[in-house]
């Protein structure tokens, strides 16, 4: 058989009460078990948090438009992400 | 897991008024001492040669999901150890560390079920442990939760939260891989017939167990019997796998008298401190 | 850094059409190129390569400490380096998935990785012989990794950045540990200080080869900075990875073992032998210390595997369909 696992994206939403927010995807067999492996895998397990996955396949994304996809910044993000933020330098230095 | 039994919502009070029936009397006689330690070790170690076992897949899981998933299993019994061997080492009052009980004793010393010690086999047959193990150690540790002795409560209020996620995760497992193919559906049930013997050392009390339980500190394991059959044959129903009728039971580990593959596991974990004895790491 | 040679599919200039120079126009304004959107496909075939050799970095990488995690020293050393070989685990994970976006299954680049026909760090193929090379691992392997991620969370590739970033956050204490192990080591007993700088001896030059051979000839290197999937040369991350070490091998008591080692004045940095290059190539075709063991291991995992992952699949079939059923 070896179907791969279906590919999840994960949705938690910490303790402080603000909005489900994306934090990365993993491959689990099914819903209850892609719940199980997100909190072990993106909230080490964290209590007081809930968590959201859904299948990969079934995110419906914007796409970018057929005119101007070379010159626009598309909105078609379905890996929504905090958008890019420095890490000062002493990260990785002693 | 809703289809299990109740076995997420502790029932602290009904088991520690059962505990504490012969434990209105302030702990601890010298032969309490000694039983008092005893348990500990018994409790450390379980958690200690479990832990060190799962660890050994690491790295090496059949996914990567699964290997974090067993990394953390191992991480919360190896914090669970030093709490439980920290503790053996303040009762027994003779300087011992957490550490020093650990990596300075020899087989005969360890306290451990026999089931823990033996080695892993396939990813099926070390979830198989893993419930059979669970079952019993959250059991165990609901009834800890309510001990006469509020340190002995304490470790096991945090180890609980921890186990019940473990019992939760090897059960939903165990029913898949008894349900899913034909091969893992053998698999599990040749895992299960082969540890079924080995996990009945869970329930056979000894003196030590009595006199924890007359003392209010631990249930006897033996009153575990009935609330971990429950479970057990919930979880087995759903996997369509058929519980061994054999009542034998392999005995020793809780009294030192281990299988040959302890000495490995010690060999191997505790080789630094023996090499370079009192250096510090 | 844990993709060397990663192999780029640029256009010459004159071949490049209005959109690869507009997608140019893009990156160089700094925003980021996110998935489904168009991107030449060379920018997408290089990217799959490099963030799929990473990922195999990552959980080849748990073997090398992985194989230590039993003989850790005390209750606490051993939580410590199990829980860093199970953040590398969730490196390769995180890393795995930004690659899916692209186009490409985790079990297909998994195959190539079992295949031979992708790579992962040299490194990895060297053993751990003492527990002072969990410390040396961690104080250079990490450290000399840390040198190409940190930039890499600025990379053109929306995935492979927020990648980065988790990364990099996660990653912070595995350093820190690394060095914490030498200085106990430096400081302990003399059979320590032995194991010490014997670790240092071993550990020193494939840890300067992992950030590839000297590139500025490379016209790989030059189109992967163009695309901002490298962020800084060969050269230039190696030189600073050797500034920063040697003052903390001092630190440590330690000797580096090069006899050319010298504070250079002028260019404000050290000068030091380069790597033996004929080996680093030897162990990228797979003659180092430990190749088939390490590579052996991971197509073990995934074959004894097997089983488990189809009853997994078979059982949630099962179970959608009797749910359906009840319905």
């Amino acid at each position: 058989m070896s179907s791969e696992w279906p590919l999840w994206e994960v949705f938690i939403r910490g303790q402080h009460g603000l909005n489900h927010r994306h934090v990365g995807s993993l491959h689990a067999p099914d819903a209850d078990m892609a719940i199980k492996h997100a909190r072990d895998v993106y909230t080490r397990r964290n209590e007081g948090v809930s968590i959201w996955v859904v299948k990969s396949v079934d995110i419906a994304a914007s796409s970018p438009s057929e005119k101007g996809p070379l010159f626009e910044p598309s909105n078609d993000k379905v890996y929504r992400h905090p958008t890019f933020y420095d890490i000062p330098d002493e990260v990785g230095h002693m | 897991m809703p289809s299990l039994p109740d076995m997420m919502t502790p029932d602290a009070e009904g088991l520690a008024r059962q505990a504490g029936q012969g434990g209105a009397h302030a702990p601890a006689a010298d032969a309490d001492q000694d039983a008092f330690v005893e348990f500990l070790l018994r409790m450390g170690d379980n958690a200690l040669i479990l832990g060190h076992r799962n660890s050994e897949w690491c790295g090496h899981g059949p996914v990567l999901e699964e290997d974090i998933a067993m990394s953390n299993i191992a991480l919360d019994l190896i914090g669970q150890t030093a709490l439980w061997l920290g503790l053996a080492g303040e009762v027994e009052g003779k300087g011992r560390s957490a550490d020093d009980l650990a990596y300075l004793r020899d087989a005969w010393d360890f306290r451990n079920l026999l089931l823990v010690e033996r080695p892993n086999g396939d990813f099926g047959a070390t979830l198989m442990r893993q419930f059979l193990f669970d079952a019993f150690h959250f059991l165990q540790l609901r009834a800890l939760t309510g001990s006469a002795d509020p340190r002995v409560a304490e470790i096991a209020q945090k180890a609980l939260k921890e186990v019940s996620y473990h019992l939760e995760r090897s059960a939903e497992q165990v029913i898949a891989l008894g349900d899913g193919t034909a091969e893992s559906h053998a698999r599990m049930q040749a895992a299960l017939d082969d540890q079924w013997g080995y996990a009945q050392e869970m329930f056979a009390s000894d003196a030590t167990d009595v006199t924890m339980a007359a003392a209010g500190i631990a249930p006897d394991p033996a009153s575990l019997r009935k609330p971990w059959d429950d479970t057990v044959d919930a979880v087995l129903a759903q996997a369509t796998l058929k519980r061994p009728e054999s009542s034998f039971a392999h005995k020793g580990g809780k009294q030192g008298t281990h299988t040959e593959h302890l000495g490995y596991i010690l060999a191997e974990m505790q080789f630094l401190q023996r090499a370079y004895p009192g250096a510090s790491w | 850094m844990y993709a060397q040679l990663v192999k780029s599919e640029g256009k010459s200039q004159a071949e490049l059409t209005p959109e690869d120079i507009a997608f140019q126009e893009r990156i160089d304004r700094g925003e980021k190129i996110e998935p489904k959107e168009w991107m030449p496909e060379g920018y997408r075939k290089t990217l799959i390569r490099q963030i799929g050799q990473h990922a195999h970095s990552e959980i080849v990488g748990q073997l090398p400490e992985g194989n230590w995690i039993t003989r850790a020293p005390t209750l606490e050393r051993k939580q410590i380096l199990l829980a860093k070989v199970q953040d590398e685990a969730g490196h390769g994970l995180y890393l795995y998935c930004a690659a899916e976006t692209l186009g490409v299954s985790r079990d297909q680049l998994l195959e190539k990785l079992h295949s031979g026909e992708m790579k992962y760090s040299s490194i990895f193929n060297y053993p751990t012989l003492t527990w002072a090379d969990m410390g040396a691992v961690g104080w250079l392997v990490d450290g000399a990794a840390i040198m190409n991620q940190v930039p890499l969370q600025r990379t053109s590739y929306g995935p492979y950045s927020r990648a980065m970033i988790r990364i990099c956050k996660e990653e912070s204490f595995h350093q820190r540990q690394g060095y914490a192990i030498m200085m106990k080591m430096a400081t302990g007993t003399p059979e320590q200080k032995r194991m010490a700088q014997d670790a240092l001896n071993r550990l020193w030059y494939p840890s300067l080869m992992m950030f590839g051979p000297s590139d500025k000839d490379s016209v790989h290197s030059v189109q992967s900075m163009a695309w901002k999937i490298k962020m800084n040369s060969n050269d230039e991350l190696r030189q600073k990875f050797v500034d920063q070490t040697v003052p903390q091998a001092e630190y440590l008591g330690l000797t580096v073992p090069d006899p050319n080692l010298k504070w250079n004045e002028e260019k404000g940095g050290y000068d030091f032998s380069e790597p033996d290059w004929d080996e680093f190539y030897q162990v990228l075709k797979g003659n180092g210390p430990c190749n088939k063991e390490r590579l052996g291991a991971r197509v073990k995992a995934w074959e004894d595997g097997a089983w488990y992952r189809d009853a997994m699949v078979a059982h949630a079939k099962k179970k959608a369909a009797r749910a359906v059923a009840a319905e």
